[in-house]
């Protein structure tokens, strides 16, 4: 069947212009709260990124892994699977464990369906808010470079859901402590809440993806014909319909994190134990 | 009863400005109340289209202080009343007259969807068997009143005018309606990557928000449509899974 063209309607009404719009309320707040939010996390985790140290926590036995550098593959503190900084590392290059894997979490947060239109908006006013005027005339969406890449989503999907597993083993470790002699006991100590909020936020964030819920069963058309499928897609839709709140207070939740374990390491705060 | 100000656009085609009225309202009244007051008793040649009042017909959008709604369902106690209402047409179709817009392009958009098309017959009888659960799904999208509110917020329609490249959401939902059904067949994947523009969606998500009936525009229906896209072109693994079941 020969699809019939899209029409263009004649004289349609000339767009707005950048910033106008005869909204009255404050419209002009949420992309401000978006940008600034946004803005401060990327520039945080920059910064603790490339820092490199004060990643690991193990005073008083405690065994705390900052998130932003686990699983450390390879690494001067905690537990690298390889040993450290590796010896074909160019010199001119600095190094952080934190490089080697931090381009998935971020990955998955930028091209994220939520974190997409939310920053559309607010770094690229495409559009500022809906029915505000746009800065700009031409417009390609995501159906060519760049923007199409953001398709590959679901890949990234695919590497969030291993980094659950690894920041849930981590948030496992936190709550075994070394005592003097080095046997470990089990307890519960403020880090180790801190590293499971995290890990339990995350998966909020994570299995509420939006590319998970298709492919775990939105792709089928009948969903009860596949009873695992159908479970699956019912949790992941509960989880979906609170994907923004999970995406920002993962996002919140997990820099916090860092700066816990990176505060304790350097000593500016102490870890309470409670057990 | 207070004096309220409206300001109201007026005009035709390409020309036109706001005017000013000022009329009584009372309790319970919505914004099409005070339109109709005002064609009433000052602006006779003042034109509105409008039907059932009661936010099922789909006719009487407007942009009610810059936000695209239906007038019917504007209670004026939820505005501010100490300012003027600004009332004016919907942006993203050609201007009739005064606050009647042409929406026709959307039903020349519809016809570019491929229609349902059943799978053959369950029973010798010609019926089908499904699972209401599986229906269901796709039984969200059938609230659509076809105000056409959700494709005149979308900036892709409205500021970019990408009428002939891109269907918009409202169509867009009528296509997540076919192709979530659990009898239909048909596959309009390709159509929606290559003639309906689905790429030019950037997830604002304003369709979502000003959608009368709230269907979750964005998240059950545009993203789940831009996932089938992904599915067909731009995943090489579910591509090769797909072909090594088939050979099967």
């Amino acid at each position: 069947m020969s699809q019939t063209p899209l029409p263009l309607p004649q004289h349609l009404p000339k767009p707005s212009g950048f910033g106008r719009t005869n909204r009255t309320d404050v419209w002009w707040l949420q992309p401000i709260i978006v940008f600034i939010g946004l803005s401060t996390f990327v520039v945080y985790s920059t910064w603790a990124a490339f820092q490199g140290e004060n990643y690991f926590f193990d005073g008083g036995g405690a065994s705390y892994l900052s998130p932003f550098y686990s699983p450390v593959i390879f690494g001067s503190e905690g537990h690298p699977w390889f040993g450290g900084k590796p010896e074909i590392w160019p010199a001119w290059l600095p190094f952080s464990p934190a490089l080697l894997i931090l381009w998935a979490p971020g990955g998955f947060r930028f091209t994220c369906y939520y974190y997409r239109g939310a920053y559309y908006k607010a770094f690229m006013s495409d559009p500022t808010n809906c029915s505000v005027g746009e800065p700009r005339s031409c417009y390609r969406g995501e159906n060519s470079l760049p923007l199409v890449l953001q398709n590959i989503h679901r890949y990234f999907m695919y590497i969030a859901v291993l980094f659950i597993g690894i920041l849930a083993y981590d948030a496992w470790l936190g709550m075994w402590f070394q005592d003097a002699s080095g046997v470990e006991h089990f307890g519960i100590g403020v880090g180790t809440i801190v590293l499971s909020i995290n890990v339990v936020l995350l998966g909020g964030y994570t299995f509420g993806c939006h590319a998970l819920r298709h492919i775990i069963g939105g792709r089928f058309k009948e969903l009860t014909k596949h009873k695992a499928h159908k479970k699956a897609y019912e949790c992941v839709s509960c989880l979906n319909k609170k994907h923004m709140l999970f995406a920002w207070m993962s996002l919140i939740w997990v820099g916090f994190t860092d700066l816990y374990v990176r505060l304790c390491s350097t000593g500016v705060w102490t870890d309470w134990r409670i057990f | 009863m207070a004096q309220v100000t409206f300001n109201i656009w007026r005009g035709e085609g390409n020309n036109g400005s706001f005017k000013e009225y000022t009329t009584e309202v009372s309790e319970g009244m919505v914004v099409l109340d005070a339109v109709h007051e005002i064609q009433i008793e000052q602006a006779p040649d003042l034109g509105v289209r409008w039907n059932c009042k009661a936010g099922k017909c789909g006719s009487c959008s407007a942009e009610i202080n810059g936000m695209p709604k239906l007038m019917c369902m504007t209670r004026l106690s939820s505005l501010d009343l100490e300012k003027p209402v600004t009332v004016e047409p919907m942006k993203a179709f050609p201007l009739v007259k005064d606050l009647v817009t042409d929406v026709s392009w959307n039903y020349e958009a519809k016809m570019a969807i491929k229609p349902f098309k059943p799978r053959k017959p369950d029973a010798p009888d010609g019926t089908w068997r499904m699972a209401q659960e599986d229906v269901e799904r796709a039984q969200e999208f059938r609230k659509c009143i076809e105000c056409f509110l959700c494709q005149d917020v979308c900036h892709v329609l409205r500021d970019h005018h990408e009428h002939d490249k891109y269907i918009g959401p409202a169509m867009l939902v009528k296509a997540a309606a076919f192709e979530m059904h659990p009898l239909d067949v048909e596959n309009r994947i390709p159509d929606l990557k290559n003639e309906h523009g689905i790429g030019f969606c950037n997830i604002t998500k304003c369709c979502t928000k000003v959608c009368p009936e709230h269907i979750t525009i964005t998240d059950n229906a545009i993203i789940p449509l831009k996932e089938s896209v992904v599915d067909e072109f731009y995943d090489p693994l579910t591509k090769l899974f797909r072909i090594f079941k088939s050979k099967k």
